[in-house]
């Protein structure tokens, strides 16, 4: 195992993301803290309570997914698309580390610095609403499995993507729709009766309703089903990276 | 300690064990391109060995393989005894490469790009090496400003302080004076002898004949994917370098007088000229023969020139001669 080389990739990500705090954590807590304004706050205390949870905490753990989620995927994806651009990838592809090693060099960077923004989030959030989380360990397990999975989904982009256009498309017209109608805002059980089976085959619900389900015990879907699904598109993606590494697509001529 | 002394002799330079030995290598490209056709090549431990060859050759492709950024279709190399795909752990340990482009990370110091470099091939921090490398590089000064200040001549001396970073035994260095000034050029001469002598096996491609003259002890000629010789430099320019000397006449000749007509000596069509053909190396030129010769025949020249052929000269009538 080259855990030198697993280290200089992780250090190398990290210090990227401290080179642009900016861009990377303050910007991400300055529109989730927007949201808790317009929706948590100003709309929130008009709106009903859903499943006995105030509307503004409702929103909470749903906001920190889909910070997770495109912060996840965008990271992790020019983590690994700039070397392929710029031609830096030469020096990790004739080094002494393993396909195994680089992802958890990048992917672990990725999903570091989506935890840190998650954990940010939750205490902006606290300075908003009041909230409570009922399974403390349960909301870590699915932040870092979340992070992780959408870190190794955001890889798989970055590999694929051969231009900047691409780079953005899939977070800007998959994932975002997803997340947003994925039951951030509203519990899927608002909607009519197809539409909420439509739902169902969205990941992001299983994600948002396990992490809601952590906070206050109260849940779209089943966390068991939450927990597997999200499991299930982490293997997905592992696979993928798997053959991404046994072809060399789009890294090796 | 006279024992001693003689146990730490450097091995004699023409028993040399082959370090990296690339066999049956061939690749072709996605596009149906094949840049290297049945590639066989040794290279022996602690040598210069220049790689030389027109544009599109295939000697990138030859290096980016053994270096693991490219695959191969067919063939393998072993690298200090290892297979650089079954084994390649070991393999690239070894192998220390400056690519052709000056890819670097632009926001990076160049301390920082350089301590990314060691680690990423598995050595332990050591401080103390990599100053050593950048004030061997006149890089000391600048180990605190980001990449993207530096000129090119400084970037590319980045891109030799990553590459032996982690104290490679073999060094790649494809294309290192392209583009670089003459001053950097002799620096980077004098760096590649010391590495040599510190016992580092060398391979540079290069379009500079004069700089594969001054470096290599052995040459290789690739053109069209095809290795199309290996020789050792001295022997290459012998066999293949000549000296001329060309007598322009006074008058005229029909035809060399029967005496003096050896397979050296040749009547240019016109009868003007007289080419006299000798070996570079022997002691004996017979010019001053000749000569003395051709005034007893009463054949008077007006000017003359000697010539010699330059590895230039030789690589283009190679390359030429297999197009």
């Amino acid at each position: 195992m080259n855990f030198y080389g697993i280290k200089a990739i992780y250090l190398f990500e990290m210090a990227r993301t401290w080179r642009t705090i900016m861009q990377s954590i303050a910007s991400p807590v300055l529109s989730t803290s927007l949201y808790f304004i317009v929706f948590g706050s100003a709309i929130g205390s008009r709106m009903a309570s859903i499943d006995g949870v105030s509307y503004g905490a409702f929103i909470v753990p749903g906001l920190i997914m889909l910070s997770i989620l495109t912060e996840s995927i965008s990271n992790a994806s020019f983590g690994i698309y700039m070397p392929k651009f710029t031609g830096t990838i030469y020096e990790v592809l004739s080094a002494p580390i393993s396909a195994v090693e680089t992802v958890i060099g990048y992917v672990g960077a990725a999903a570091t610095k989506s935890i840190i923004i998650g954990t940010i989030i939750l205490i902006t959030a606290r300075l908003f609403v009041d909230f409570s989380i009922e399974h403390p360990l349960w909301m870590i397990a699915f932040l870092v499995l979340t992070s992780v999975t959408f870190s190794l989904f955001g890889f798989i982009i970055g590999i694929w993507a051969d231009s900047f256009q691409k780079l953005q498309i899939v977070p800007l017209m998959i994932v975002t729709p997803l997340a947003f109608l994925g039951g951030s805002f509203y519990s899927i059980n608002m909607l009519p009766p197809f539409w909420q089976n439509v739902a169902l085959f969205n990941p992001v619900v299983y994600l948002v309703s396990g992490f809601r389900w952590s906070f206050y015990g109260v849940a779209d879907v089943g966390v068991g089903i939450s927990l597997g699904m999200t499991l299930v598109f982490m293997l997905i993606c592992l696979a993928a990276i798997g053959w991404i590494f046994r072809t060399g697509y789009r890294i090796k001529a | 300690m006279k024992l001693l002394d003689s146990l730490e002799m450097p091995r004699p330079a023409g028993a040399a064990d082959p370090i990296i030995t690339v066999s049956g290598l061939t690749k072709t490209y996605a596009s149906g391109f094949q840049a290297l056709k049945k590639v066989d090549l040794e290279i022996r431990k602690g040598e210069i060995f220049a790689l030389l060859g027109p544009n599109g050759a295939g000697k990138t492709t030859l290096i980016s393989i053994v270096c693991g950024i490219v695959n191969p279709s067919t063939g393998t190399v072993i690298a200090d005894g290892h297979d650089i795909i079954r084994d390649f752990r070991p393999a690239r340990t070894k192998i220390g490469l400056v690519p052709q482009e000056l890819t670097t990370d632009a926001f990076e110091s160049v301390w920082a790009t350089v301590k990314f470099s060691r680690g990423l091939f598995g050595k332990p921090p050591n401080p103390a090496y990599l100053e050593k490398i950048l004030k061997d590089l006149s890089l000391w000064e600048k180990r605190d400003s980001k990449i993207m200040t530096l000129s090119g001549g400084m970037k590319r001396r980045v891109m030799i302080a990553k590459a032996l970073s982690h104290e490679p035994t073999i060094l790649f260095l494809d294309e290192p004076t392209a583009g670089v000034d003459v001053e950097l050029r002799r620096d980077m001469w004098e760096m590649v002898r010391r590495l040599r002598e510190n016992g580092v096996t060398i391979i540079l491609t290069t379009h500079y004949i004069e700089e594969a003259e001054e470096m290599a002890d052995r040459i290789g000629v690739i053109n069209k994917g095809e290795i199309v010789l290996v020789e050792d430099k001295h022997v290459l320019m012998q066999k293949l370098g000549k000296k001329q000397l060309t007598l322009q006449l006074q008058e005229p000749l029909a035809s060399l007088p029967p005496e003096l007509q050896s397979e050296n000596l040749q009547l240019s069509e016109d009868g003007a000229e007289l080419v006299y053909t000798f070996d570079t190396q022997s002691r004996e030129t017979g010019i001053a023969g000749l000569l003395r010769r051709l005034s007893e025949h009463g054949i008077d020249f007006k000017d003359l020139q000697t010539s010699e052929s330059s590895l230039e000269e030789i690589f283009v009538s190679l390359v030429r001669g297999r197009a």
